[in-house]
């Protein structure tokens, strides 16, 4: 069985936990097994949180925390210097931290490959707010190739059916990602 | 039957909705579940017809339960922790009049210290006060349990309520992949629910009245009969389930995971027996003769049905979440009762209080003490 844990950081209001639901329904629209869920702290604006999703191609059974990642998404680059974003990264595991800075700079700081990517920017280019956590996904896609950029435009559509328009922006937001990080 | 990635607690509002209840009394402040916000959206929607009360407590919320389902119609509610603690008074006044209200409890510890997170001191603390209570171990077999509850509860032999009891957080907010039934299909599974004895004004009756002790002890007896006449319904609620929808959780009581030639096994309830699925296939592919039991219906207990399942084991290991103070895991003293006079060796963990992960380690752990004849203990 092909098992990935995601562990994504965020601060309180920016929107971890859905980002952790948007992934888990993309992935089933990839026809794959998820779970989505978040660390249960308690919430507080602007304070670290954690939100996880598990992507099989069998039924999920483990309903334990997620303790050794595959990928970990960090969606305020802050976090990174006051949270240990790459704790019980595997091995092979792959961390992508938004933010404008180049990987190299946090270099012996997390344990384990870093990929950096400047999703404010497209953010704020796009949507005009700098709402990272559902185009954050359009680089999870191009990076980890865990997923389809197609199902994450489902799952953008069906988190947004009440804001089709805004659903739109975010679609062109994460796709935009996506070839940045293919580098098309 | 649609599948979507849907949150537990969504996911039984939706299954609650397709069991049309016509009044849903609720508290809804914390500690309270997305249960009964999810099902205020649908009624508004218009998706159901049913009326919401919006109590001033869960003492109230529950009385409020208790009072429409004696008008002769079909209830819901959800609560968790204190709140389910504050229902306690009226509890038992809703199993006595015999009223087959349903109620989802999102398990939850009991302050204090204060804690929101999951263990199952909330329900298992109320267990003796003649509601039928299944454990879930995940969101499909919450919409799945539920539906049935209804069956069981409202059938003539029963006249019972029902609490399906699903783990705080650890189910109730996750999301997740599950089937949920169409209205047509559950309407042939759930039959409209027929009271025995409606309140009516325009046809007085009265219902709950003082009984002396020439009579109370009476009542009780048929009360526990009742309840133990709840097993046979609980397995044809699963089996009947299994052939409509084609899931079924072992014979509806218990479920068994891997027990064909085990000698060791865990029992437990809830979300961690999922994750000890996961335990015991790495140890099974390590040639370790390891099983587990999930026990599904606390009350009724299902004590023939556990002295079968653990023939053949030489170690059982009970892992409790929640702990009488001052004692023992509360299903460790009920499985020691069942299993007086057996052979088999049986041990004690209290786990997962007040929200503390049970992980794999924690599970493993248990297996290997269980192989090295080792007592039970607290994991922390």
């Amino acid at each position: 069985m092909v098992l990935k844990e995601v562990r994504i950081h965020g601060r309180g209001g920016q929107g971890a936990v859905t980002s952790s639901q948007v992934l888990a329904v993309a992935a089933f629209y990839d026809g794959k097994y998820c779970q989505a869920f978040p660390s249960f702290g308690v919430e507080r604006r602007g304070a670290p949180v954690e939100a996880f999703t598990r992507i099989s191609d069998k039924p999920i059974l483990a309903r334990n925390h997620v303790y050794a990642p595959d990928f970990v998404l960090v969606l305020d680059p802050t976090l990174a210097d006051c949270v240990d974003v790459g704790k019980g990264l595997k091995k092979d595991g792959i961390v992508i931290i938004n933010t404008n800075k180049s990987a190299k700079d946090f270099e012996g700081k997390i344990g384990g490959k870093v990929v950096t990517v400047d999703m404010t920017k497209v953010a704020m280019d796009i949507i005009g707010k700098p709402f990272v956590n559902i185009i954050a996904l359009g680089a999870f896609a191009a990076i980890t190739k865990e997923i389809k950029l197609e199902s994450v435009f489902k799952a953008i559509d069906q988190e947004f059916s009440h804001k089709k328009e805004v659903g739109e922006l975010n679609k062109k937001a994460a796709e935009e990602l996506y070839k940045k990080v293919k580098g098309v | 039957m649609t599948e979507m990635v849907v949150e537990a607690s969504k996911a039984i509002a939706l299954a609650a909705k397709l069991c049309r209840p016509k009044v849903i009394p609720m508290y809804p402040i914390t500690p309270q579940t997305h249960i009964v916000e999810n099902l205020a959206e649908i009624i508004n929607n218009g998706e159901l017809d049913a009326e919401i009360i919006h109590a001033e407590s869960e003492h109230s919320a529950c009385s409020a339960l208790l009072g429409a389902q004696a008008s002769g119609i079909r209830t819901f509610s959800a609560t968790a922790s204190q709140g389910l603690a504050l229902m306690f008074e009226v509890l038992p006044i809703v199993a006595g009049n015999r009223m087959p209200c349903v109620m989802a409890v999102a398990n939850r510890a009991l302050s204090a210290p204060i804690n929101i997170w999951n263990d199952h001191s909330d329900a298992v603390s109320v267990r003796d006060q003649g509601w039928i209570q299944i454990y879930v171990e995940s969101t499909q077999e919450a919409i799945d349990t539920l539906i049935q509850l209804y069956r069981v509860c409202e059938s003539k032999e029963v006249m019972l309520p029902g609490m399906l009891c699903i783990d705080g957080f650890t189910l109730s907010h996750v999301y997740e992949r599950a089937f949920v039934p169409d209205q047509s299909e559950v309407d042939e599974f759930l039959p409209e629910y027929k009271p025995l004895n409606i309140l009516d004004p325009a046809n007085p009756i009265t219902m709950g009245p003082i009984a002396f002790p020439n009579s109370y002890m009476e009542f009780k007896k048929m009360q526990h009969e009742a309840m133990l006449l709840a097993k046979k319904e609980i397995e044809k609620a699963n089996q009947e389930f299994g052939k409509k929808f084609g899931r079924k959780y072992g014979n509806g009581l218990i479920e068994t995971y891997r027990m064909e030639d085990a000698k060791y096994a865990i029992i437990g309830m809830g979300t961690l027996i999922g994750t000890a699925r996961t335990v015991v296939d790495k140890l099974r592919e390590k040639k370790k003769k390891v099983g587990l039991i999930k026990l599904r219906s606390l009350r009724p207990f299902p004590d023939e049905k556990l002295r079968k399942a653990i023939e053949g084991l030489k170690g059982l290991a009970v892992i409790d979440r929640h702990i009488s103070v001052g004692y023992e895991g509360p299903l460790y003293t009920d499985l020691r009762s069942a299993f007086y006079g057996s052979k088999l060796t049986l041990s004690n963990y209290i786990a997962g209080l007040g929200g503390r992960d049970i992980t794999a380690a924690h599970i493993e752990k248990v297996f290997i003490d269980l192989m090295n004849g080792k007592s039970g203990g607290w994991l922390l």
